[in-house]
């Protein structure tokens, strides 16, 4: 493909990667402070201490600050859809839009209408009727995640469809796949029981802060002991369905893999990295010895500096130390023995598959079905690298995602859960044993467990996401086919407007939280 | 449209008020509906999205200025009800009434804009074939606008005077917001100086609103419209294309006049009876004039989102929505529509059992 406006590609990627990570530091909390309430308020209703209902109200205040600024800088992802990636939402909006508009009627609604009697319907319903509103608020919300994450999950893994040459597009014809596509049910999983846990450690860093400062002492450790719970719940599953994911990744996605480990030749029985950067052995960065590599070159060796698990990597992927795990170098330039194709010939087949569209949509035209028929046939047989065809003539680099982001994103999110574990684990036995006030430094960690958690979060979206570069979806459509025809000035300034008025609410939002956070349970 | 009474009330807060306790009870009965509107508006977008792709990627990757100025106008909305009255919230009280007001003036106008344009068109053109045009000169881009200001070029494209047409809609749409919210504030509050207001306001906004929307009307039933051939799917202009649907459809006709006669009555009930009840009549009536203003757009032959610059480009039921089968997963997805429904008016008659006063908010801690 010769016209490819890069500036538009790029400024279209990064005010999707603007507004999604924007929105991400707002909703883990919604998903799981709105279960958190949920279950105070049971305990409320069950037990009938006021404790519990000042508990309640005070993690309510906070929920309903930052609820309002997820629902802002949310509604804003649904329509770049259309507005940055006007081709994406053609070929694929036969299946995308669905999930979208099941979202809206089924959750949206939902949390929508009873996050109001959450807020204003103390004196307005009765207390068994309020409860359920708390907890259809926190199921609303879920759902939402759930619909939003099958979405994801089938630009990661499509299924469920077909593709319609008279249309020129994606059509659905398995709805149950689509719902219960692996990818998504595991992306699900993992995402709310992550946002879980980041929930958890904002309400133990907001308690540990105000035990540190002697205030409110019962009511913080009641809260303490409730979201250090759900807190070590949420990450055993997180960490659980992490191997799941990983497993995936590997089956659909093995070159999000090779850039998660910075994996560049595969192996048989290949280690894992436990702590470590990738490096080309004459200190290059990675990215540049595949450059020079892929150039012609000839400076294969990569090796990644740092701790290593032996076949770890191939456990994690395929659950057999010995199994084949190809590396960066195996995808692109294919690796017959373990029959791999190379992106070369993937391009080859996928231009192959592009240009007998085009052919059986001029046969169509011009009346001549049996030629109509021939080009469909071979269509057919090309599909699957459809997408690669808009690389002929590329830079075969354009088709490996950002290594070292990818690398780091990922090892740093999985060292910092593994550490949530150990903290929640620590908390919870502290606050049992009515420790927690005097451990002065499990409570400092406490606090700082909060950016740490968010941190953890925004580079669980980077890895996913960057991982699958150029894939707007996995081998069918790279990033660069499905912009909208806009000058990239037009998306330069809406990136500014975005940037300047999300930073500003963020900071009123977080001015405000901190001002209600110090008035304490007590306000 | 029916729930941009919310917009319409964040432009009356000042107006109805003469002091912070009185805009405080204004902002807190319009302001626990805020939500309803902010989530239709995303339902609306997911239900285009899945059932017309096509609408979706041309109008909002086309239209880029005016949709985002539309979203813009209620990312600020969404935080500003309920930051506006927090301490220490950094951007200023007024700041946070500004951003309403700006979401209150500007979303209704667009919207009323974008949906006149359904009916005057818009320039872009469409070739799905250009994503497979490979190493030619063309662009792999499907939908095209053909204007740089992306969908602004609405509010002063003077062929057919189409900018007069979407300027009225636009300012219809923002009179009948108001018109809405007037008599909501009406029904729900409890303090004489608010409604003595609300009096004074009626009527003007009840003429106002009745003389644009009827120029609009009666002009649409006269102009040119985008006709499809229904042998050979090919796009014509057509005189009197719109009051012919009529003509063609007296269902339709007899819907849109449903509609207005339920916002007549509901204009009657609000002028002469001063009856709480009139939200619910021009209410129900706002939601089935619109109704029959789309099926008007789309029925009979007719393209819905209709190309000015190239009249095969424009979009109509056939050639923009989903397949056979994504279509019926959708229609077995509304079938949730009349529960959500439910327990909306559940919640909705909850909420507003008792009138809102001054009063009952100082004993409020959890107000806007």
């Amino acid at each position: 493909m010769e016209h490819i406006n890069w500036e538009l590609v790029d400024w279209s990627r990064a005010q999707f990667a603007l507004t999604a990570l924007y929105h991400w530091i707002f909703v883990p909390l919604t998903l799981g402070l709105s279960f958190m309430l949920a279950i105070m308020e049971t305990i409320y209703v069950k037990t009938g201490d006021k404790k519990w209902l000042k508990i309640e109200k005070f993690w309510l205040r906070l929920f309903g600050i930052n609820f309002a600024i997820g629902v802002a800088t949310g509604i804003i992802l649904e329509f770049e859809f259309g507005t940055n990636w006007s081709n994406y939402s053609w070929f694929v909006g036969d299946i995308f839009g669905a999930p979208l508009a099941i979202e809206g009627i089924m959750a949206f609604f939902m949390e929508s209408t009873f996050v109001a009697i959450m807020f204003f319907g103390w004196n307005k319903v009765s207390k068994k009727t309020h409860l359920l509103a708390t907890w259809l608020t926190a199921i609303g919300s879920n759902l939402s995640a759930l619909w939003i994450l099958i979405a994801n999950g089938w630009m990661q893994n499509p299924v469920g469809m077909h593709f319609n040459p008279d249309t020129m597009r994606n059509e659905m014809n398995d709805f149950w796949e689509v719902l219960f596509n692996p990818v998504a049910v595991n992306k699900f999983i993992h995402t709310i029981t992550s946002a879980y846990t980041f929930s958890a450690l904002f309400v133990i860093a907001v308690s540990a802060w105000l035990l540190l400062k002697g205030k409110d002492k019962t009511y913080a450790k009641y809260s303490m002991l409730v979201a250090s719970v759900f807190g070590f719940m949420a990450i055993l599953v997180t960490v659980f369905s992490g191997d799941g994911s990983a497993k995936q990744v590997a089956k659909y996605q093995p070159m999000k893999l090779a850039a998660m480990e910075g994996l560049y030749k595969g192996t048989r029985g290949a280690p894992l990295i436990a702590i470590g950067t990738p490096k080309h052995k004459n200190q290059k960065s990675l990215l540049q010895a595949i450059e020079d590599d892929l150039k012609g070159n000839n400076q294969l060796d990569v090796e990644v500096e740092g701790l290593e698990i032996p076949y770890g990597l191939s456990v994690l992927a395929f659950n057999d130390p010995h199994a084949f795990v190809p590396g960066i170098k195996d995808l692109v330039e294919g690796n017959p023995k373990e029959n791999i194709r190379s992106y070369s010939d993937r391009i080859k087949s996928g231009k192959i598959a592009i240009e007998a569209l085009a052919g059986y949509k001029k046969a169509k035209k011009a009346g001549n079905d049996l030629m109509a028929k021939n080009k469909l046939a071979v269509f057919k047989n090309h599909f699957k690298d459809f997408g690669y065809g808009y690389f002929e003539g590329h830079d075969l680099s354009e088709l490996i995602p950002p290594v070292t982001i990818t690398f780091i994103s990922f090892h740093t999110m999985v060292a910092l859960g593994t550490w949530f574990l150990l903290f929640f684990a620590m908390v919870y036995w502290a606050v049992m044993k009515d420790k927690i006030e005097t451990k002065k430094w499990l409570l400092r960690l406490g606090v700082i467990g909060l950016p740490l958690g968010l941190i953890a979060q925004e580079l669980g979206w980077i890895t996913a996401e960057a991982g699958r570069m150029p894939w707007v979806i996995q081998d069918l459509m790279p990033t660069i086919v499905a912009v909208s025809h806009i000058d990239s000035l037009n998306v330069k300034i809406t990136f500014a407007l975005f940037f300047i008025t999300f930073t500003a609410l963020l900071i009123a939002e977080l001015k405000i939280m901190a001002t209600e956070i110090k008035k304490g349970f007590s306000n | 449209m029916f729930l941009l009474f919310v917009q319409g009330g964040q432009t009356l807060f000042n107006r109805l008020s003469d002091n912070e306790s009185e805009k405080t009870v204004l902002v807190n009965t319009i302001g626990h509906k805020w939500e309803f509107t902010f989530t239709t508006l995303v339902v609306f977008g997911g239900a285009f999205f899945a059932s017309f792709p096509m609408f979706y990627s041309t109008s909002f990757g086309g239209a880029y200025w005016v949709w985002y100025a539309i979203l813009f106008a209620f990312i600020l909305q969404a935080v500003s009800y309920e930051y506006r009255k927090k301490t220490n919230n950094f951007l200023g009280s007024q700041t946070f009434e500004r951003f309403l007001m700006f979401n209150g003036l500007a979303a209704p106008f667009l919207l009323g804009v974008a949906v006149s344009t359904f009916f005057t068109g818009s320039p872009f053109s469409i070739d799905k074939t250009n994503i497979v045009k490979l190493g030619s000169n063309v662009e792999a881009i499907i939908s095209q606008w053909q204007s740089p200001w992306h969908g602004l070029e609405a509010l002063w494209t003077t062929s057919h005077l189409a900018f007069l047409q979407n300027i009225l809609l636009g300012l219809a749409v923002l009179v009948l917001a108001r018109l809405n919210s007037l008599l909501y504030v009406r029904k729900m509050v409890a303090n004489q100086n608010i409604q003595n207001k609300v009096n004074k306001c009626v009527k003007k906004h009840s003429l106002l609103f009745l003389g644009l929307f009827l120029t609009w009307l009666i002009r649409l039933l006269f102009i040119e419209g985008f006709s499809v051939n229904p042998f050979n799917r090919e796009i014509f202009m057509q005189a009197h294309k719109y009051g012919l649907n009529l003509i063609d459809n007296p269902a339709l006709l007899i819907f849109l006049l449903l509609g207005l006669g339920l916002v007549l009555y509901g204009l009657f009930l609000a002028n002469f009876k001063k009856a709480e009840k009139a939200f619910w009549f021009t209410g129900a009536g706002t939601v089935i004039t619109v109704m029959a203003l789309f099926f008007l757009a789309a029925f009979n032959y007719t393209a819905y989102y209709p190309s000015t610059y190239d009249l095969q480009s424009s979009l109509t039921l056939a050639n923009s929505s989903s397949s056979r089968f994504t279509l019926i997963v959708m229609s077995y997805v509304s079938l949730m529509v009349p529960f959500v429904l439910a327990y909306i008016i559940w919640a909705w008659r909850a909420m507003d059992a008792r009138k809102i006063s001054e009063k009952e908010l100082e004993q409020e801690i959890d107000k806007y």
